[in-house]
């Protein structure tokens, strides 16, 4: 069993600290169990996120955007670095250290329909957690879940029903409610509208807008489409095959973009005036295998700018002031 | 500002309407439309009939039908007087001989189907109606426990192997393919000689015998079970289970055991039947129930005894055959129902 270490000159603010945070998949094994080919989904993330910022991942399909999340939540045992919440150390937390932990941080998953289970109605599906962590005392809990569906802008009388009976944004809203049934500190949404079509998108991103204000939720926004994490987060991570590749505010990213590929990210953005003139900056090729990642930089092989130190050399990951990160050779 | 406020006020009655229309929806569970689903087919039905009416007539006929029991003999045996003549001839005079044999008969035995006896009596003077019942009702217990034990085994080890994985599972599932190697029936006659030799009640001999066939046949529960809980471990409201701090049983117990139940009672009402089935060939092989008491089996077996009842006597063994198709038919008719009903796919 770990000891709880806490961190010293751990600053207050902050909820949430990831210190070189690295997940691999074992590919192949040998006989006796020696990992011989491994495939690393999430390679050296740092970041610090504060109580009641919203972080932003963004990154195409396949980057470890996923991965990243549920290391945080440790669905995903990390294979090195360090996870600190609220000051504490809980990488190496064993599972029954978790689910004390499980009342602070929740997930919101992608697809509202695998995510709920079939057999079990919308009060069972939200009061089972209020009860198993005890939430409230247990004669009081039908009137806690069903102020929190009403939070959420599910109706009462839904208590009753199964979730094969809701459509996908109704889903979204009882597994928003699920997640937030235990008064969570931080949720990780796991693209949490991607599933949903435009007009749900916009309700369900305002309803969390909203739960955010009044709960003082800190959240992690894992998204492909960048619109919405424009809107919605206050500091927005860029990934590429694994790696954290730019970090800043907002503010910081979308109006001085360092890295060539938050560039190339950025410019695909669509705009609703046809009349304007996209530059966009296509890159070329696939996204290489995360399996067998190329040398150097990763983004080298795609990289419109990419110099010879480029293939030979990793960057480094380094602050360009004001909290604005990123990690390429051309910024020095 | 008048239009305006028509406007509004149509707007909350529309609301209003909306409300109680949409609660009045009937709320449909998942079981609630399975069951609806399984009376849909008539098949079912008979299936059902089927079961239950054999169910009856087992538990609840001997209590109505007490004239005769399921060891009493029928001691009515009637005097039979047999002539015989033989003629021969010595020294040119004939003479007859008459010889009358008496044979007296102390049991009523192969009598056929009249009102004191519903379906006549067997080779032994045992009344076939009552021990029909009897048969029956050793069939159907046997069945249900071993079903029931096979599920029981099958659920535990299944689960454990599915939802640890790695080593446990590797043991489990070997030790499975290790027990489907077994070849049944040779180690039966082996145990049945065991049996047979430590004086073991007749009456018990049967139940022993269904425990080995429990322990040899759990595995293929166990693989069903283990298979449904892969596939479901990797669902993603088991990834939410975790991410709400579950515990393990609450996870196991009330999260996968009830998704793999659609699938559970599908195989046990199809595995009953052929229990039912495993019953009768054992004790037609003289391997499970023996005489005096009834099963199904042994009543079918009297046919071996004599040619002449093969031909004959079709009220001795043919209701036993009967009765053994219609709770085999009755259980798969069930459980093919069942599974039609539990099929998400065949949503109509």
């Amino acid at each position: 069993m770990a000891e709880e270490k806490v961190i010293e000159n751990f600053d207050p603010e902050v909820i949430l600290e990831v210190k070189n945070l690295r997940k691999s998949f074992p590919l192949k094994k040998t006989l006796t169990g020696k990992v011989t080919q491994e495939l690393i989904a999430v390679d050296d993330v740092s970041f610090q996120l504060k109580a009641g910022e919203t972080l932003g991942i963004v990154g195409e399909s396949g980057c470890g955007k996923t991965t990243l999340g549920r290391a945080i939540l440790k669905l995903h045992q990390p294979t090195g670095g360090r996870i600190i919440f609220e000051g504490k150390d809980i990488t190496d937390y064993n599972s029954k250290q978790m689910r004390e932990i499980r009342k602070k941080m929740q997930i919101i998953f992608q697809d509202p329909y695998s995510s709920l289970p079939p057999r079990d109605t919308v009060g069972g599906i939200l009061s089972e957690p209020v009860e198993v962590h005890k939430i409230v005392p247990k004669e009081k809990v039908k009137d806690y879940v069903l102020d929190l569906m009403d939070k959420c802008g599910l109706r009462d009388y839904y208590y009753e029903r199964y979730p094969h009976e809701f459509s996908g944004g109704q889903r979204q809203r009882i597994c928003i409610a699920r997640a937030l049934s235990v008064n969570p500190k931080l949720v990780i949404c796991d693209e949490p509208v991607s599933a949903l079509d435009v007009s749900i998108q916009a309700q369900i991103i305002n309803l969390l807008k909203k739960l955010q204000q009044d709960m003082g939720l800190t959240y992690v926004f894992i998204s492909h489409d960048l619109s919405v994490v424009k809107y919605i987060s206050d500091k927005i991570g860029v990934m590429y095959l694994g790696s954290m590749v730019e970090f800043g505010t907002k503010e910081d990213i979308f109006s001085n973009p360092l890295h060539p590929y938050t560039q190339a990210l950025f410019s695909a953005i669509p705009h609703p005036d046809p009349d304007v003139k996209m530059n966009r900056i296509i890159l070329k090729g696939d996204i290489p295998s995360p399996a067998n990642p190329p040398k150097g930089c990763r983004f080298h092989t795609r990289c419109p700018h990419a110099k010879d130190i480029c293939k030979e050399v990793a960057p480094e990951y380094k602050d360009y002031g004001n909290g604005h990160c990123a990690a390429c050779h051309l910024l020095d | 500002m008048d239009e305006l406020k028509n406007k509004e006020e149509v707007v909350e009655e529309v609301k209003d309407t909306e409300v109680p229309l949409d609660k009045n929806v009937r709320l449909m569970s998942p079981t609630r439309m399975v069951v609806r689903r399984f009376f849909r087919s008539k098949l079912s039905i008979l299936g059902l009939i089927m079961c239950i009416s054999l169910f009856v007539f087992s538990f609840l006929g001997p209590l109505f039908y007490t004239e005769w029991g399921e060891i009493e003999l029928d001691e009515s045996g009637k005097t039979e007087y047999s002539i015989s003549e033989t003629t021969y001839e010595v020294n040119g005079v004939e003479y007859t001989l008459r010889q009358t044999t008496e044979k007296s008969l102390k049991d009523n035995f192969l009598a056929p189907p009249s009102s004191e006896h519903i379906l006549g009596t067997d080779n032994e003077g045992y009344d076939i109606f009552v021990r029909l019942m009897y048969g029956g009702r050793i069939s159907l217990i046997v069945s249900f426990i071993a079903v029931f034990l096979i599920t029981i085994l099958g659920v535990l080890l299944g689960g454990i192997a599915g939802f640890f994985g790695g080593v446990i599972d590797n043991v489990i599932m070997r030790l499975c393919d290790i027990l489907i190697c077994l070849p049944g029936i040779p180690i039966l006659l082996i145990i049945s000689t065991i049996l047979d030799a430590s004086n073991i009640d007749a009456k018990y001999r049967i139940y022993l015998l269904m425990i080995y066939l429990t322990f040899i046949s759990w595995p293929g529960t166990a693989r069903l079970v283990r298979g449904q809980i892969l596939s479901l471990r990797e669902q993603e409201y088991m990834v939410a289970a975790e991410a709400m701090g579950y515990s393990t049983p609450r996870k196991i117990f009330k999260h996968l055991v009830p998704n793999v139940m659609p699938q559970l009672i599908v195989s046990m009402s199809l595995s009953l039947g052929s229990m039912i089935l495993y019953e009768a060939t054992l004790s037609y092989l003289n391997l499970g129930v023996k005489a005096p008491y009834a099963a199904w089996g042994t009543m079918i077996n009297i046919i071996s005894t004599n040619q002449d009842i093969l031909q004959n006597h079709l009220n001795v063994w043919v209701p036993a055959g009967v009765c053994i198709v219609i709770a085999v038919l009755g259980f798969n008719f069930v459980g093919d129902g069942l599974r039609d009903a539990l099929d998400p796919k065949a949503r109509r």
